[in-house]
């Protein structure tokens, strides 16, 4: 049986190999490697622009000078250790509440004999349709006293309901027998959610975990909007204040040397690499995690 | 009188049965109780802020105090001659960003998958996908290095026997095509990937038997993996267009400054702008609900129109 399949392959593949599909083959694989390459330059240009000096002349690919001052005068500053420590911190801590708070209403919902089930989905359906906008927003987290707090990096994202919706679907397809013995022995519903479903839904909640991590990572909106203080400010909203301090300067037709003192190119490129690199180096490791959790999310639909 | 009484029966007796079955389940119910309190003050406070748009709120008196206006800050709008200038910007430059962004990742998956040799495959699309994870914030100061005067841009045009030497930022002529070929190449290859899944669902026998009869490469993919893709296209291309007037606030604020502004501002930045910097909330809240409303629009209506010409069935 296998084997027949296995002919029937090979013997395609030699009808495959005619002369118009080995033309297309060819220049699928030059296409995609331009494409490739249309990715990659780019980033290679400023990781390499990081480690040049400030003296090196226009280039692409190589600086005629490297140094490595631009990093040393970035991990100087201590704000970017303040920035770093406060980007790690919401990090960590969003993941864990988004998970914590997302799965027990998945788990909760999942249950078919919950009361009030299809009111609670309803509102959560209008959620994903219909929001209050930038204006209204602001108003609540100002009254709620939260600008200017670290739990406004963590309260307002902890609930998604799309998330949760992708927790449930995992949920439901746990059989039901595995809970029963535990419910005959007298386990209350929390005990049974941390000791059987927890543990048999790993994959599900790190692909979730994972998603919440980097939106927290690359978050800048929330501190833009409700964050004046700068010893709040993840790296992303310091990045965006160089960057911007920097542009207003260029704008304005400004010598560039006034602003040198805090912000010159190549600090600037320091720090977009520092901040990027946690997603660079992990990226790669955990690719497979996001492609299925984006199945999970489309298969919903 | 009779039945009314009978009625208001049932009904107490529906409440007290709901209330007898949740303390029988309580354990549950707390589960989705901090849930529920979430969505409420997170998002259903902030919709209900939405009457801010048909009041005239000042910050030292409350949503509910605020006194009604009816139309008036809709009537400011349609002379506001910055704001149709955000709508422009905005409709340009999602138009641009839209139709690439749409026939792009179908073009790219095909390749894609097309790929013969696996390793080869696996290290495109992860180098493809991989901009997606950047924040606006990284790609912005990535962009703006790169189109500086002496940056990989004019680098890349000298060696091509140019001498250029501009600032490419500061100049808003080309500020929309900064702003959408710069999202199309974060995006499109991420853009692959729900296309990628539906092709490697695709019965091979398909493929195979077509190969039988002699259909070349190209003749395959437009009679089979396009037709067999029609509702997921037939979903993105919903999304896309209602997405005409949806604007990228990370991406303005970061790119914007004031030489570009005139080609620069977005609804989004505008709303922001008015809003939060200029303390006009009032009007800013109208400015976001009009859009809004729009968008929901322009989503019926398109979901309508590909509901009729995919059979009858909705894709969303």
């Amino acid at each position: 049986m296998m084997l027949s399949k296995k002919q029937t392959k090979s013997n395609l593949s030699k009808v495959r190999k005619t002369k118009g599909n080995k033309v297309f083959d060819v220049v699928n694989v030059v296409i995609m490697t331009l494409f490739s390459l249309i990715i990659l330059i780019p980033m290679w240009n400023i990781v390499i622009s990081s480690f040049a000096d400030k003296n090196a002349t226009s280039f692409v690919f190589w600086p005629n000078k490297l140094s490595i001052a631009n990093y040393v005068s970035v991990f100087n500053d201590s704000g970017i250790w303040q920035s770093m420590f406060i980007s790690v911190a919401k990090t960590l801590v969003g993941v864990i509440f988004h998970l914590f708070l997302c799965s027990i209403v998945a788990y909760a919902l999942s249950k078919r004999r919950l009361r009030g089930r299809k009111l609670y989905s309803a509102m959560g359906i209008i959620t994903m349709f219909f929001s209050g906008g930038m204006i209204p927003t602001y108003l609540l987290i100002k009254s709620l006293g939260l600008l200017n707090s670290f739990w406004v990096y963590i309260l307002p994202a902890m609930f998604s309901y799309y998330d949760m919706v992708i927790l449930m679907n995992f949920f439901r397809d746990i059989p039901d027998s595995l809970e029963e013995s535990a419910k005959i022995d007298g386990a209350s519903d929390w005990k049974i959610f941390f000791s059987i479903i927890v543990p048999l839904s790993k994959p599900a909640l790190a692909t979730i975990g994972l998603f919440h991590g980097v939106w927290q990572w690359n978050d800048f909106m929330t501190a833009k909007l409700y964050v004046t203080n700068e010893a709040l400010y993840p790296m992303q909203m310091r990045l965006y204040d160089i960057i911007v301090k920097s542009q207003a300067a260029a704008a304005n037709g400004l010598n560039a040397q006034i602003t040198i003192a805090t912000s010159s190119k190549g600090v600037q490129l320091a720090t977009i690499v520092v901040t990027m690199l946690p997603i660079l180096v992990l990226y790669p490791f955990l690719q497979k995690y996001f492609v299925t959790g984006t199945m999970l999310g489309a298969v919903k639909e | 009188m009779n039945s009314e009484a009978k009625s208001n029966k049932t009904v107490g007796k529906k409440v007290a049965n709901w209330c007898r079955d949740w303390a029988r389940q309580w354990q549950l119910q707390t589960m989705v109780l901090p849930g529920i309190i979430c969505m409420i003050i997170f998002n259903f406070i902030p919709i209900y802020g939405l009457t801010l748009a048909f009041k005239s709120y000042s910050v030292t008196s409350t949503i509910q105090d605020s006194p009604w206006v009816g139309m008036q800050n809709f009537q400011t709008i349609l002379q506001d001659k910055y704001f149709w200038q955000s709508v422009q910007n905005t409709v340009g430059i999602s138009t641009i960003k839209l139709v690439i962004e749409f026939f792009l990742p179908i073009i790219l998956a095909i390749m894609i998958f097309e790929l013969n040799w696996a390793p080869f495959k696996k290290v495109v699309q992860t180098i493809t996908y991989l901009p997606h994870f950047l924040s606006w914030i990284i790609l912005g100061g990535m962009l703006i290095t790169w189109m500086s005067s002496n940056g990989m841009l004019n680098g890349l045009l000298n060696m091509l026997g140019f001498n250029i030497h501009t600032n490419h930022m500061l100049n808003a002529g080309g500020y929309w095509s900064i702003a959408s070929l710069s999202d199309v190449w974060k995006e499109a290859g991420w853009g692959t990937i729900l296309y990628l899944a539906t092709m490697s669902k695709i019965d091979p026998t398909y493929y195979e038997a077509a190969e039988m009869d002699g259909a070349s490469k190209l003749r395959q993919i437009w009679s089979i993996t396009i037709p067999e893709m029609s509702n997921i296209i037939a979903l993105n291309l919903i999304l896309s267009v209602s997405g005409l007037f949806n604007s990228n606030l990370d991406q303005t604020l970061v790119l914007m400054n004031s030489q570009n502004q005139p080609k620069a501002e977005v609804i989004n930045s505008y709303v922001y702008r008015v809003g939060l910097t200029q303390g006009d909330f009032s009007y800013a809240t109208a400015v976001g609900l009009g859009v809004g409303i729009i968008s929901v629009v322009l989503l019926t209506i398109t979901n309508l129109v590909t509901k009729k010409l995919n059979d009858n069935q909705s894709v969303l």
